[in-house]
Order: C-alpha cells, then structure tokens, then sequence
C-alpha cells in the first residue's frame, strides 16, 4: 500500500498531494484544539506506536502474515483528526527514511492510509457505534468493522486514483476488483486486530479511548455477550458476498478486451505525456459501451461513498475540537 | 558550578527573614480516580540545604514533587518557591526557580540531540544565539557530558543518560533541583560517580531515593514521608540508625552496610 | 499491503562525509523531488530517457559512496511493486507479443517496463537522500521548505521514541513466546493485539510524562527557536539543482529530436 513511484501520474501525484496537504493541515488544527500543548508529544509518542505496530507480524495463516496499518485504531484512540496526523506522520517517515513509498506518491499514500482510513473509518465507527449497544463491546465490534472497512475505503480510493492517474493499460474494473477484493480479506485481519486492541486499551485505561468518551463508567465496565467466533462468521459472510460481486467486475469479458485490443494499439504508440483526461477517456473510450456506463457508475459510486465517508469523519472532528475547545481555556 | 561548603555538612542556618527555597503546607491531593496521594504534607527547605526525601513506593514523594514545579495544581494547602506561590499565573517564574529530574531520564530527552535537549529550556526563556550556545556548552561541561552534545539520547547509556537529564535542569540556572530516584538504575560505580557530581551542585537539594547510602552520602538532612504524611525529619544519621523507625516505614539499609558509618564524620566517596 | 518495515530507524542512515552529505538537507529534498517529477513526467515510450535518467541517480548514489549493502535492503522495499509491473504486461489488454513461452500485452510491457524504471530510479533517489542525510536534518529542512512546525517536531518524536516503542513490543513478544505461546492462525493473535493495547496505555503515558517534562522547562505550547541554521547558498542549490536538470535536459533533447522512441 505504501505506492512508490511511477504508478500514478504527476497530475494525480499533484492532485492528491494538493488534498492530502489540506487534510494535514485541518486535523493539525482540530488536533490542536482537542489536545491543545499535549498534541505534539501525545501524537508523537503515539505515531511511534503505530509504527512500530505495523512491523509487528500478525500470522495469517499456513505461515503467511500480515500487518496492521492503524489508521482507524488511531481515530478511535485519540479522535479521527489526531489518528489522520499520526498515520500521516508514519507514511512521512517510511518514505523518508526507508524509500518505504516514493516522494512523489507522499499526496496519494498519505491520502490512502492516512485521510481515508482515519476520517472515513471513523465515520463508519460512528455509524456502527449508532446500531450497536452503547457499551465497551459495542465499540470494540465498531472498531473492528470500521477498522475492516476503513482498509476497504482505502483500496476503493487507490483504484480512482488509478481511474484517472494510471500509468499502465490496466482498466479501472480490474484494479478495483483486484484492490477491493484483497483488501477486503486484508480487512478482516485490519478489524480483528483493531478490535481486540481496543478491547485491552478499553480494559486498563478507557478513559483514553475518544471513541468511548460519551459512555458512562458502568456502560464501559459491562462485558456484552456477543461471542468473538460468531461476529468472526458475520465478518467472514459479508467479505465472502462483497468479494463475489466485486469479482464479477474483475473479470474482463472477452469482447471488451478485443475492443481495447483493437484501440490499444492507437494508444500504444502515441507518446505524448498521459495527462487525467487522456487516461479516463482512452481507457474508457476502448472498453466498449456496455462495459463503460457499469465502470463509470461504478467508479462514481466509489468516490460517492469515499467523499461521504471522509466528509463526515471531518464533520465530526470539528465538532470534537469546537467541544474541546470550548471546554478548555 | 562548584559550591565552597564542604560536602555533607548543613550550610549556615538561614536567618529568619529569608525566604524558603521550597515551602509546602498542609498539602493534600486525591487523584481523579478518587485516591488520596497526600493528606497534609509540611515541609520547608532553606537555601543550600540538601535534604533526602524517603519512603516507601506510593508515600506520594513523586507526588509532591510533582506539585513543586505546578505540573500538579494545589488542590488543598500551599506551595511556594523562594517565597513566590505556586499558581498557575506564576507558573513561568516558577518553573525557572525549580527544576525536576524524572526518574525515567528517557521522559526528559525528547529532542534529536543531546545538545538540542539542554537548548529546549533557556530557549523557552528566551536564549538565543550565542547566549544559548554558551548556557548549553556550560550546562553539559558541569555534569561531564560535553562531549555527548551532539549525540542521539536513544544511544546513550543510562549514567549518560543521567547526566544529560540533570544537564537539561540546570540549564535553567536553578536555585532549587528535586531529584527523583536519580541512583536508580546505575551500577555501583555510575552511583558514585553521581554522587560526586551532586555534590559539586549549588542549587538547594531535594533527593527522592530508596538509595540510602546515597541519602547518607550527599544529605545531611532526612524527611521521612509515608502514605501521604510526613512521619520523621531529622538529620540523617540519625534516622538511619533508628532500625525501628526504618522499619516502620517499610525502609531498610542496604544489606552489610556498616553501621559505624553511621556514627562517624561523613566519608568522601571513593 | 506492504509487508513488514524495516527493524529500528537508528541504524544504517546516514553514513559518509562526500560531497553529496555536505549539501543541506533542503536543498537535496527539493533536488530529489523536483528530479523525481521530471522522471513522473517522461513518457512511457521514451525509454532511452528513462536510462539516461536513471544513470545519472546511481551516479550521486556512486558519488555519495553508499555501501552496496545499505542500497540493496532499501532496494528490497520495492521488489513487490517491480513483480506487479512485471504483471501489467500480462494483464493489460492490447495486441500481444511472444517473449519466449510467454504471451504478454505489447503496450503493458512498455508501460511496465517504464512504471518499473520509474519505481526504481525514484527508490535510489529517497535512498540517495535518506543516506547522506540525518534525519533530524531531514525533518528541519521539511521544516524550511514549508512543513508545518508542529509537524516536523512531532516528526522528530516519533523517530525518538521509535526504538524505545519497537523494543518494548520485542521484549513482550519475547515474554509470551517464552510461556510458550506460537500463534499460527489469526484467530489464535488475540493476545498479540492484547499486547498492542498495554503498549499503546504505556506509550501514551510516556507521552504524558513527556509533556510534564516540557512543561517543566518552561514549554508554553510552541516549540522555540533552538539551531539557527544559516540559508543555504546560492552554489549549493545550482550544486543539487544539477540533477533535475540532467534529467530535464535528456527529456528535452528526446522531444526536440527525431520523435521518442
């Protein structure tokens, strides 16, 4: 996930930057306002802790394993616009330092793992935490199915970018399907993990989870009774339904591709630098009809949900910074 | 920074018109979750006096010294610093006057570089340039850690460590230095050779330690403090060979310590 | 995803003393980028550019005389990306052509072949830079070159308390697989996430002491002005500037000639 150079084109590499660059400094802002001269070392020491989670390896299965990225459990912990500058700061450094991510891909892997999984995570959070008892168990399950989801988002907003940025012949349909569909699984381990974390920080020390600050003391000492193996089944039903119908995107019907076979070859020699427009309408132009209004309604769908997402996680990040700052002199 | 008074002795009484250093009256604190850390906590410390403050863990000796400096706001009593109180209005003055070393050295370095930590302080009073690379260069010359100016804290070894926490504090030219649990940690020869450096210190003292040779070695005077009271405060020598009172506050010499040393002029160490 | 990152930040950054180490670390930020965007922007087909280009970054890695070893790790970050642009030739759609028993896509083989020049030169580019710069250098020449303040400080204590953090979670794992404890499923990590949780209590009361610390000297909400660092000379921008413009000129000549190709 970390994308390093050359995947995405300049134009994306400035756009996203662009956005990513506002986000920052929007959360620095509300961060402020919600920890005030606390932020920078709490951020801080907190950024070190994600970073040094994500290298922890977590065993998948027959000796594969995985990685936490963090970015909703962060939001959940501290607050989605503290969580967003964490992660941020985490990408940052692995570009920097281990040309973990390339400079140029800084806008749109910021934006990935930081923005979209910090604010639109915890907008799902909050819309899960609305459906489920007002408990410690209550927020530890909306953890764990935003944390599931917010690697999804992540994905989703990987494959627009690509939509319009990608460098390589390789359509939208397919690089959504291909995305989605493996970060999806990628959730299930994102959101198991995240759960039982908040479930140990929740344990000692509640009162520094900010996803749980509207609970009363009695509401976070009560253990519900939900069992780990049956919301595990819930989890694995919905990635197994999500992973089908995505799948049917991936797969390209062979008459598109004798279409883009046919127009491929005019594109394939023009060499003038691909520019956004270039890339949308070549790609969509040769896929043929009935494939381009399903992939165009599909990748309006997808930043539909992703802007709605990210946009009500900023929405609720203000409102806790207004709350904070009005609370403290 | 040397100081003229020969090491161990109680400097010349204050007379009574001098302000304390460090001045604490019926202090008391409870902790938001409801637990009461201090119950009416008296103390005073003069000018130059070096006093050890002991007691078992959870006697809230961390606790008040916490409130010295106002990172703890007074709940119930009064603190004052060279006769200024502690409010939050003087919080700035404050925080010049008294200067806390943390037990945990890797709390108080939290810049690149060794240099850059000992900068952090006078620059918050105002330092610049020349004057703050002199404060700097002369902090770090006092404790022996010069040469670890440009260092990274992480790669230090805890004794440096120390050093560079205590250089951070006096930084700040302080007229008073609580020091928390500063021997912990250390081998043997790192105790000494602290040991040797606070003694060549000039602010007023105030060791929080379970190290007792330390107390005996570099504080002519003992407060006692446990489960939120102060329970004794005399000259050392005299506490520590009270096995009862030791005892009683869950405190013990360190295992074949001589008691004649107890009765004798205080040693140099080695 | 990417897989795990590399164990702590202290070691192997930073070593030498050339030419290339004395440039100031905006100066090389701004270079680095600035050369990384001009490779961004040179087509696909015009490999011959691409070459030229990534010559001229293992020259500065060859003048900053980074040791092989330190290159090739930093290198192994992006071996995943290579396979997946190695990929694109199979997947992309377009007239087909036969390298040996395999059947790839003629335009996907351009594109991945340049998508991977790309991943390449930029990776030798951030390791150029990552490797002859501090990195409290690194994040104050951020600083100056726009990144917010408090950013760059807290950039500065993560790295700090990066190694205290990583360590902390090895010594716990250390503990548990010492009771005997080898998860092999995901279902059997719940105690290796539990563990994640008590670290991050113990890390964020780290941070807390921190704060007491900084408010102890006289921390007042903004970080103050410590080290002065003298603008950086006219010579030592033309000096970095050298690289970008290598990597424009080849661009350049390619599009005023014959056509690229």
């Amino acid at each position: 996930m970390h994308a390093p150079d050359g995947f995405l084109n300049v134009g994306t590499a400035v756009a996203t930057a662009a956005v990513s660059a506002g986000a920052i400094g929007l959360s620095l802002r509300h961060s402020r306002q919600e920890l005030s001269d606390r932020q920078i070392p709490l951020a801080g020491l907190t950024a070190a802790f994600v970073f040094a989670a994500q290298m922890v390896n977590f065993p998948v299965a027959g000796g594969t394993s995985g990685h936490l990225l963090g970015g909703l459990l962060a939001a959940v912990l501290l607050g989605p616009a503290t969580g967003c500058l964490v992660v941020a700061t985490v990408v940052l450094l692995q570009a920097l330092v281990f040309a973990d991510g390339g400079l140029t891909a800084i806008g749109y892997n910021v934006l990935n793992m930081a923005v979209v999984t910090s604010f639109g995570g915890y907008a799902v959070f909050l819309a899960f935490r609305r459906l489920l008892p007002r408990s410690a168990s209550g927020v530890v399950m909306a953890g764990g199915l935003a944390g599931g989801a917010s690697v999804v988002l992540s994905a989703m907003t990987f494959s627009l970018e690509w939509l319009f940025g990608a460098t390589a012949p390789v359509p939208f349909d397919t690089v959504f399907g291909a995305m989605v569909g493996v970060h999806t699984l990628i959730g299930l381990g994102e959101g198991l993990i995240t759960a039982v974390t908040l479930s140990a920080v929740l344990a000692v020390r509640p009162d520094l989870v900010a996803g749980a600050a509207d609970l009363p003391r009695a509401a976070l000492a009560e253990r519900g009774h939900w069992s780990a193996r049956g919301a595990l089944w819930a989890a694995v039903l919905t990635v197994a339904v999500v992973a089908a119908a995505v799948s049917q995107l991936a797969s390209s019907s062979p008459d598109g591709l004798e279409r883009v076979a046919g127009d491929q070859g005019i594109e394939g020699s023009s060499d003038a630098p691909s520019t956004a427009a270039h890339s949308v309408f070549a790609d969509y132009a040769t896929r043929g009809i009935d494939n381009e209004q399903l992939s165009l309604a599909l990748a309006g769908l997808t930043g539909a949900v992703l802007a709605g997402a990210v946009g009500t996680g900023v929405l609720a990040s203000a409102r806790r910074g207004r709350l904070a700052g009005g609370a403290t002199t | 920074m040397t100081t003229d008074l020969p090491p161990g002795d109680a400097p010349p009484s204050a007379g009574p018109g001098t302000a304390a250093a460090i001045s604490v009256e019926g202090l008391r604190y409870s902790y938001p979750d409801g637990s009461v850390a201090l119950r009416g906590v008296s103390l005073r410390l003069d000018p130059g006096e070096r006093v050890a403050l002991l007691g078992p863990n959870g006697a809230g000796k961390t606790t008040l010294a916490l409130h010295l400096n106002g990172i703890l706001a007074v709940q119930e009593g009064a603190v004052t610093a060279g006769g200024l109180e502690v409010t939050e209005a003087n919080l700035a003055e404050i925080r010049r006057r008294v200067q806390l070393v943390f037990a945990d050295a890797d709390d108080q370095l939290f810049m690149p570089t060794a240099a850059q930590d000992v900068a952090f302080g006078p620059a918050n009073l105002g330092l610049r340039g020349p004057d703050l690379e002199a404060r700097v260069a002369a902090s770090l010359e006092a404790v022996g850690a010069g040469h670890l100016a440009g260092r990274t804290p992480h790669h230090l070894s805890t004794g440096e460590k120390r050093r560079v926490a205590l250089a951070t504090a006096l930084a700040m030219d302080p007229d008073v230095l609580v020091l928390d649990e500063p021997t912990a940690g250390l081998d043997p020869r790192g105790q000494r050779e602290l040991i040797a450096l606070l003694r060549t210190l000039s602010p007023t003292l105030l060791v929080i330690t379970h190290d007792l040779g330390l107390a005996l070695a570099l504080c002519p005077r003992t407060v006692i403090i446990d489960d939120g009271t102060t329970c004794a405060d005399g000259p050392t020598r005299v506490l520590l060979a009270d096995d009862e009172l030791l005892a009683r506050h869950q405190l013990a010499l360190p295992y074949g310590f001589d008691r004649t040393a107890l009765s004798a002029e205080p040693v140099e160490p080695a | 995803m990417s897989g795990g990152h590399r164990p702590p930040v202290a070691g192997g950054v930073a070593t030498g003393a050339g030419p290339i180490q004395r440039l100031p670390a905006e100066v090389k930020v701004a270079a680095a980028v600035a050369f990384v965007l001009v490779v961004a922007v040179t087509p696909r087909g015009a490999l011959a550019v691409l070459a030229v280009q990534g010559v001229a970054i293992m020259g500065v890695v060859a003048l900053a005389r980074l040791p092989l070893g330190f290159v090739a790790r930093r290198l192994a970050v992006v071996a995943p990306f290579l396979v997946a642009a190695a990929l694109t030739a199979v997947v992309a759609g377009g007239p087909r052509i036969d390298v040996g028993p395999l059947s790839l896509s003629e335009p996907g083989l351009r594109a991945g072949v340049a998508v991977a020049a790309k991943t390449l030169i930029g990776a030798l580019t951030s390791i150029a830079v990552a490797g002859t710069t501090p990195i409290p250098d690194l994040l104050a020449g951020l600083g100056r070159l726009g990144l917010p303040r408090p950013l760059v400080t807290l950039a500065g204590f993560t790295l700090r308390y990066l190694d205290l953090v990583a360590d902390g979670l090895t010594r716990r794992r250390r503990a548990m697989t010492a009771r005997g404890y080898r998860p092999r499923r995901l279902t059997q990590a719940g105690p290796l996430a539990a563990s994640l949780g008590t670290m991050f209590v113990h890390t964020y009361e780290r941070g807390e002491r921190v704060h007491a610390a900084m408010l102890s000297r006289g921390f007042t909400g903004a970080m103050p002005e410590i080290t002065v660092h003298p603008r950086p000379r006219a010579a030592q921008w033309a000096t970095a500037a050298l690289l970008p413009m290598v990597a424009a000129a080849a661009l350049a000549v390619a599009w005023a000639g014959p056509g690229l190709a």
